[in-house]
């Protein structure tokens, strides 16, 4: 063995000037979703064509946009609960409770006028929405009391309302899918704005808003700082239960928003399927976009990435054709290949060995 | 004298490591004798942890030979390195407080019988590398049950377990009172004897002089000289240490400082004053007078409650007796934010866990408390924060390249320097510092009590916590003295001798 052992940046280590990209922080959770599409496009040569039919642009990519937004929404929200330390697994369950208030309260009643079969919302349709989105926020701000008044544990205080609200969320639809007949309704999971889906719009809409908060008032040094060090931040005179129950009201905002999206979408609500296990999908995004699940530094953007790398993903694996049986398996360990690939010990073992391997 | 045994059990040998931005070690050198108490000094940032971290594997250096007895070895992580007979015992505890003591000492290596654990031969065997350490507790109790010495004894019986011929010590004393540190240095005499060499980090000269054979000076990461203890006069090695002539007056009390200027904020109404201020289970009411421009010390031992006053002043603990009369106006601080809004800054005793967001920048730790008074939405831009950090960086010494390091990987003076800036940036009126000199070295914490000297002429009043006695008669103007969590006296700290607080602590009344 050689006494030196400089860091090396021998022969399997990329050049000096991609080096330094790859210690930027979105480098990974960008170079995966690239290959996946690229991977996309090798297998299906229309991936990339965007058509415009009817004045909307038409094609796999914004497809692949278009399914994420409730992913996207939800992720977004969750990443400023991770950053925490914390983590909200009723997701899922909030999704459904809005989109089932949604649904009941719009619902659609068949009416003649002027002669022509014409649907009506039951609840002025604005109404419906800001109730549901109130709903939402209720189940964060429930969430949020939890967490940082009672001092109960994230995933435990979260797992509450999962349960729970699956529950409610029937209640609420009696049990049955509730199908809506409004059509201004279905405008928002539907609907194109300018050429693009209007959910796009909603998505940045959000996201924009977030990351004005973040980075134009001190939001995102508190939810770092209380993230990192709860003790050292109220030392320093922070509110941390304050902080706390605003992240996990706009975590549960989020949801209902995406909650929407997706009643508009399949233009129905089902308390029992709606948003079923999206925590998890949301939980991988906000890590597969780089933000720890230890808390403290947090990347909006890399959530975002995270969510189109997995509905990319997911149109990859149905559009090659991979069983259904398998496909869970065939993400999973995608999946796990991101993560072990975004993680500095697991690459620098790899470069070791592929560099002893030769000689 | 075993010291003087030819051949040495490690020798360490033009060991250089660098980090990005800095060269914290280059040509260091250190040899260990077995049988002997070895103290490695140095200031913050002069190496003492990178020598150690390469030393137990934790690090790998750029180059340099350590070599155990004849062999060459390179320890690649801490369990070879114990498998090589290095064993640490670091500044931070590292042990599990639900674990019982028995399954702390030898996690990792659980004895085993028929596939399955032997808890009983653990236990006792527990017991018995315990009781070599002359410490006897039940073994099965969880580690949390203890005090800081007693588990400071469990992790050093986890590190002899390992048959170890090298047993490093972080600074092990710094949790520790008196008592405690006596009843360590029994047990390494103990460990002395039976010929395993000892590398001792500390901050503490008396300690250095009262246990070490020998002593290792870095500076810089560079090795400064090796010396037997006996034949090193103090004053000697801090200059070594520091690297330049030390004026006599940073020790001594400065004359000026209770000139006929200052008299007047004497007799005036104080800043801030405690009233009756208490807790039921953390201290009996007690009232303090806080003035500007002046330093009130809290003398006492070690859980005479000196802490749990501060904690009160400051609203982390909610006082169920009393109230701080802020100027005028009588206040009930439910929260820090509370007390920070009336102008109170607080240097917690633990940095580590109570006083740094360590994965964040220098410059957003200074400007967090600040921030936090404005609120979410008067956001201090970036460019603003950065001048804030700068100048304070400037102004208060931190040494780092730049204010966007994270806070955690300067070393424990330059953090406390940050802290402090912390609070000046808000401007406060008054500082309460716990401790701030612990874990840091000599040249640092003459720094440190220069700058707080400074700050108290611009007119700040100041709460300064000490468990080294002599620090607080240095600085303290008045000295209230805390026995059994309850305030039994206070002297004037001008010409205040020690034995005068100890005669209050002992009981004797004024």
């Amino acid at each position: 063995m050689k006494a030196e052992t400089m860091p090396q940046p021998a022969r399997f280590a990329l050049p000096a000037p991609l080096q330094g990209l790859t210690r930027r922080r979105l480098f990974w959770p960008c170079a995966t979703l690239a290959l996946l599409l690229i991977i996309n496009g090798a297998f299906n040569p229309n991936f990339f064509s965007i058509t415009v039919k009817n004045g909307h642009l038409y094609g796999a990519l914004i497809d692949i946009l278009n399914r994420a937004a409730p992913l996207m929404l939800v992720a977004v929200g969750m990443t400023p609960v991770i950053a925490t330390r914390g983590i909200d697994i009723s997701v899922g369950a909030v999704v459904a409770i809005c989109g089932a208030v949604a649904a009941s309260l719009i619902g659609g009643t068949l009416i003649i006028q002027n002669g022509t079969p014409v649907y009506v919302s039951q609840t002025p349709m604005v109404l419906a929405l800001l109730i549901a989105l109130g709903a939402g926020l209720l189940c964060g701000l429930w969430n949020g009391a939890l967490v940082a008044g009672a001092g109960m544990q994230p995933i435990v205080a979260t797992l509450i309302l999962m349960v729970a609200g699956r529950g409610v969320a029937q209640l609420i639809t009696e049990g049955q899918i509730i199908t809506v007949y409004y059509e201004p309704f279905f405008i928002i999971g539907n609907g194109f704005l300018f050429g693009l889906p209007v959910s796009l719009y909603i998505v940045a809409a959000v996201a924009l808003l977030m990351l004005l908060l973040v980075h134009r008032t001190a939001l995102g040094l508190f939810i770092e700082a209380v993230g990192i060090n709860p003790v050292a931040a109220r030392f320093a005179g922070l509110n941390a239960r304050r902080i706390l129950i605003m992240v996990y009201a706009f975590c549960g905002l989020c949801a209902a928003i995406a909650g929407l999206i997706v009643a508009s979408n399949v233009k129905s609500a089902d308390g029992n399927n709606a948003g079923l296990l999206m925590e998890l999908d949301a939980i991988l995004a906000v890590t597969l976009g780089g933000t720890s699940l230890a808390g403290g530094r947090f990347s909006l953007a890399g959530s975002l990435i995270g969510a189109l790398i997995i509905q990319s993903l997911t149109y990859a694996i149905y559009s090659l054709g991979v069983p259904p049986e398998i496909n869970m398996v065939v993400k999973s360990v995608v999946v796990l290949t991101v993560c072990l690939m975004q993680s500095d010990s697991f690459r620098a073992t790899l470069l070791q060995h592929l560099r002893r391997e030769p000689r | 004298m075993v010291v003087n045994a030819s051949q040495p059990v490690l020798e360490m040998r033009g060991i250089d490591k660098r980090f990005p931005g800095v060269n914290a070690l280059s040509k260091a050198a250190l040899r260990l004798f077995p049988g002997e108490v070895h103290a490695l000094m140095g200031q913050n940032g002069a190496g003492k942890s990178t020598l150690i971290k390469v030393l137990t594997g934790v690090e790998t250096p750029d180059a340099g030979e350590i070599r155990l007895g004849n062999e060459l070895v390179h320890p690649e992580c801490v369990g070879h390195a114990q498998q090589l007979g290095i064993s640490t015992v670091y500044q931070e505890i590292n042990l599990c407080p639900n674990l019982s003591v028995a399954e702390n000492i030898y996690i990792g290596r659980f004895p085993m019988r028929h596939g399955m654990v032997d808890w009983k031969r653990m236990q006792q065997d527990a017991v018995a590398a315990l009781k070599a350490l002359n410490v006897d507790v039940d073994v099965s109790l969880p580690l949390g049950h203890y005090p800081v010495a007693i588990q400071q004894m469990v992790a050093i019986a986890r590190a002899l377990s390992t048959d170890a011929r090298i047993l490093v010590l972080d600074e092990p004393t710094s949790s520790l009172d008196e008592d405690e540190v006596a009843r360590l240095f029994d047990t390494l005499r103990g460990l002395k004897a039976r010929g395993i060499a000892i590398l001792f980090v500390t901050h503490f000269l008396d300690q250095t002089y009262a246990f070490s054979d020998r002593i290792t000076v870095l500076r810089n990461g560079e090795f400064v000289g090796e010396y037997l203890a006996a034949d090193l006069p103090r004053m000697a090695l801090i200059e070594k240490m520091v690297g330049r002539a030390i004026e006599e007056s940073a020790f001594a009390r400065p004359a000026e400082d209770n000139n006929a200027e200052h008299a007047a904020q004497d007799t005036g109404a104080p800043l801030f004053s405690a009233q009756g201020l208490g807790k039921r289970g953390a201290v009996q009411p007690l009232d303090l007078e806080f003035r500007a421009g002046r330093v009130l010390g809290l003398g006492g031992l070690l859980g005479s409650g000196r802490t749990e006053t501060a904690r009160l002043l400051f609203g982390i603990d909610r006082a169920d007796a009393g109230s701080v009369d802020c100027g005028g106006a009588k206040r009930q601080f439910r929260s820090p934010a509370d007390a920070i809004r009336a102008g109170i800054g607080f240097c917690p005793e633990d940095r580590k866990t109570e006083g740094i967001v360590a994965e964040l920048s220098i410059r957003e730790n200074i400007v967090l408390a600040l921030q936090a008074r404005r609120g979410i939405f008067r956001y201090i831009p970036k460019r603003k924060q950065r001048e804030i950090a700068d100048r304070l960086i400037a102004q208060l010494g931190v040494r780092t390249p730049d204010a966007e390091k994270p806070i955690g990987q300067l070393s424990g003076g330059n953090q406390q320097k940050a802290l402090l800036a912390r609070w000046l940036a808000t401007e406060p009126k008054m500082l309460i510092l716990d401790e701030p000199t612990r874990g840091i070295d000599v040249a640092a914490k003459l720094e440190i009590m220069d700058m707080v000297k400074a700050q108290c002429r611009k007119g700040l009043a100041i709460l300064f916590i000490s468990s080294e006695m002599a620090e607080v008669l240095r600085v303290s103007d008045r000295i209230a003295v805390l026995r059994d969590r309850r305030k039994v006296g206070e002297i004037d700290g001008a010409g205040a001798q020690e034995r005068d607080v100890f005669r209050l602590i002992a009981g004797a009344e004024q």
